[in-house]
């Protein structure tokens, strides 16, 4: 990773993958939300609003993968002091938000006709929330130290300790009884989702992390040149 | 020491012991964090009759009896050891079928029978298309030639 510890080269290699990662995720989540509102079947219980989940779940994944990113990103800036570890992880907290968000909302739309309630709090919907609210404190911590000293060692402190809600949420669903059901998706054993949405559900899901990264990518860039104009007005009032 | 290998050992020792206090916040929490009561846990714990509790499991397969008032429904909720009788006046919603996951808001009557003022139904980890409602998921492959439209 040190590699691209100079913002040089990491320019040099985002500047290239930023459309690439924007117009693949497009294509993808278009491809995906077509395929999954056109050409699936309803679902024996829930019917057409089955179909939110193409929505719902990939945004509760990057959600999730968001935190743990934020979380990788302040421990290499604790340990290794990595230049561009604050920037990542700054970047990565607003998408981060807003799909935690996104995942809340479109849970709470399928919640109300499947279930009869737009919410509960059991113990998934809580974790949920609380990602949520992590992510706005973190935004919040993060700006506020930058603007008043320039350091984020706080923000980055904060961003290792809230990856302990990360197995809270994966594990709500088995270590207590919860409104919500439990994991339909496992990589090794057997998924209880079937093949016809399982597809697009993919489909959908690599589109939006492409989508995710490209976000990460253009406020990396936008947050390097903040960086750079400030430390050139900085030298331009000393001078 | 190298200032980087200590700051890697404290990073580490902190992550240890923040992982630690979480697993020991969840096991103490254990079932009181839990969204309802199965079945068994009524058969346990004994709760007061009249005491407000949120009961959860799976509607046993011909159990529902509607009532000729049309509103009423009577349904025995079970979690494979325990069976627990409940009676709702009010709309189900749609996914309140036989052998599906129901939780409702409630209290024990003195006479053991529990009566629901609210009914939320529960989805489980299934989903599968109506095609192929029918078929017995766990031991059939996946079969997706058949869905195409």
């Amino acid at each position: 990773m040190h590699a691209y510890a100079n913002p040089t080269r990491f320019l040099s290699l985002a500047r290239p993958l930023t459309p690439f990662l924007l117009f693949g995720g497009i294509a993808m989540v278009l491809v995906a939300c077509a395929w999954g509102l056109l050409a699936t079947p309803a679902e024996r219980l829930q019917g057409d609003t089955v179909k939110i989940i193409f929505v719902h779940v990939p945004m509760a994944w990057l959600g999730m993968a968001g935190w743990t990113g934020i979380a990788i990103a302040s421990l290499s800036e604790l340990i290794w002091r990595h230049p561009l570890a604050s920037h990542a992880a700054r970047a990565i907290a607003v998408p981060g938000a807003l799909f935690s968000l996104l995942c809340l909302v479109t849970g709470s739309v399928w919640g109300r006709p499947a279930w009869g309630t737009w919410w509960v709090w059991d113990g998934r919907l809580t974790s949920m929330l609380v990602l949520f609210f992590l992510y706005l404190a973190y935004i919040v911590l993060a700006n506020e130290t930058r603007k008043t000293s320039g350091q984020s060692r706080i923000a980055a402190i904060f961003g290792v300790i809230g990856i302990i809600n990360l197995p809270i949420i994966r594990f709500s669903v088995e270590w207590w009884e919860t409104q919500h059901q439990g994991t339909s998706i496992s990589l090794m054993g057997k998924s209880t989702i079937d093949a016809v949405y399982l597809w697009p559900l993919l489909i959908s899901a690599i589109g939006f992390s492409l989508l995710f990264g490209a976000i990460v990518l253009m406020r990396m860039r936008a947050s390097l040149a903040q960086t750079k104009v400030d430390a050139r007005l900085k030298r331009m009032a000393a001078e | 020491m190298k200032a980087k290998h200590q700051r890697l050992t404290l990073a580490l020792l902190a992550l240890v012991a923040l992982v630690g206090a979480g697993l020991l916040g969840a096991y103490a929490l254990q079932d009181q964090a839990s969204y309802f009561y199965t079945p068994s846990d009524i058969v346990e714990k004994k709760p007061e009759a009249g005491t407000a509790i949120r009961l959860g499991g799976m509607v046993e397969e011909g159990s529902i009896e509607r009532s000729a008032d049309g509103v009423t429904v009577h349904f025995i909720v079970q979690d494979g050891t325990a069976r627990q009788k409940v009676t709702y006046t009010g709309i189900t919603p749609d996914l309140f079928v036989e052998g599906s996951g129901v939780v409702a808001d409630g209290r024990l009557d003195g006479q053991g029978l529990f009566v629901a003022e609210t009914l939320l139904a529960k989805h489980d980890e299934n989903y599968i298309p109506r095609e192929l409602e029918g078929i017995d998921m766990t031991s059939s492959e996946h079969k997706t030639e058949t869905l195409v439209q």
